[in-house]
């Protein structure tokens, strides 16, 4: 197995994964900003980052904790937001299910949206590559998105403690969960199920410890799914 | 203000919990296929959750003390026929701001 296959897979994630630069490096700073707003030293908004390394669960829980939700309401809400990983966990077996145990440790981390998304194209793109080539392809794109995760997350929190927390700051992050919402409405069924949790949520709010919260978003899965299974796409 | 021991158990547990989401199948399960009812509720979670969340931010925002504000529901609104329309991440995210801080600097 030549050694510069693997490198070649390697850069061309690489290649692949550098767009997303500027996908990644605006979130993670506001991440950043909004967890020292609500108190987190730069040391624990990246710890945060690193340990949790997906955007929307940190938001979330960011949001809930402020809101003084009970702690396992925050983690539920937080895990059900990142039940999709598990999706794209299950969706990389056919590819790098062969890997030794430490390499699919390693694999399993860096599973976010983009890395899924660019591999799971590449691999139908290059169905002759093997794993190692494939496993390299998964870590080049890797290399520009997860690292400058953290970086970037560290930069909002230095950015942060010097930003005087304005009127209206409050509502930047709605609109950032508004921002990663309304572009993935792209079915009949995303928007049910879009629409019912956002009705069950308004009529759930009298439900004690947030749990509107999570009955809300497991009706609005529902309606999603079944819209899906009777075709209404 | 944020206690910082609920923070570190929150982070321990969603480090846990999202790491374990990752690895479940990819390192547990093998190359067992799910059911298709399963893959098909996952497909709905992020949209459903998020929305369920932020809803009730936009309706009743606690900035307000609660009270419904014309600025942030045309924010928000803005920001989601943007978003929708031009699918753009960025698109909506610009909009809502440029929504909040026009209002802001407007003359009252």
């Amino acid at each position: 197995m030549a050694r510069s296959d693997v490198m070649s897979s390697y850069w061309r994630g690489f290649r692949d994964g550098m767009p997303f630069f500027l996908v990644i490096a605006p979130f993670a700073t506001l991440f950043g900003v909004l967890a020292t707003e609500s108190g987190l030293s730069v040391f624990e908004t990246v710890a945060f980052s690193v340990a949790v390394i997906a955007g929307s669960a940190q938001f979330a829980a960011l949001q809930l904790m402020n809101e003084n939700a009970p702690l396992l309401v925050v983690i539920v809400s937080a895990l059900i937001v990142n039940l999709r990983m598990a999706m794209y966990s299950a969706a990389l077996v056919p590819y790098l299910g062969p890997l030794p145990l430490w390499k699919r440790v390693i694999a399993a981390y860096f599973i976010v949206d983009v890395t899924y998304a660019a591999s799971a194209i590449d691999y139908e793109k290059h169905p002759d590559e093997n794993v190692s080539q494939k496993f390299a392809y998964f870590m080049g794109v890797m290399t520009p998105v997860c690292p400058l995760w953290y970086v970037f997350a560290a930069l909002g929190a230095f950015l942060g403690a010097s930003i005087p927390s304005e009127n209206g700051l409050d509502f930047a992050l709605p609109i950032a969960f508004i921002a990663m919402v309304a572009p993935a409405l792209r079915t009949k069924a995303h928007q049910g199920a879009a629409m019912t949790s956002c009705l069950l949520a308004l009529g759930l709010i009298w439900v004690p410890f947030n749990l509107g919260l999570i009955f809300a978003s497991l009706g609005g899965m529902a309606v999603g799914a079944e819209m899906e299974r009777r075709g209404l796409l | 203000m944020i206690d910082k021991t609920d923070l570190w158990i929150v982070i321990t547990a969603l480090a846990v919990g999202s790491f374990g989401l990752r690895f479940l199948f990819l390192g547990l399960v093998g190359d067992r296929a799910m059911p298709e009812w399963v893959m098909r509720h996952l497909r709905y979670t992020a949209v459903a959750v998020l929305a369920a969340l932020v809803t009730p931010l936009v309706v009743w925002p606690a900035a307000t003390g609660g009270q419904t504000d014309p600025v942030r529901l045309f924010a928000a609104l803005s920001a989601v026929c943007v978003g929708y329309f031009s699918k753009s991440v960025y698109g909506a995210l610009g909009t809502g701001a440029a929504v909040m801080i026009a209002a802001a600097y407007w003359p009252a």
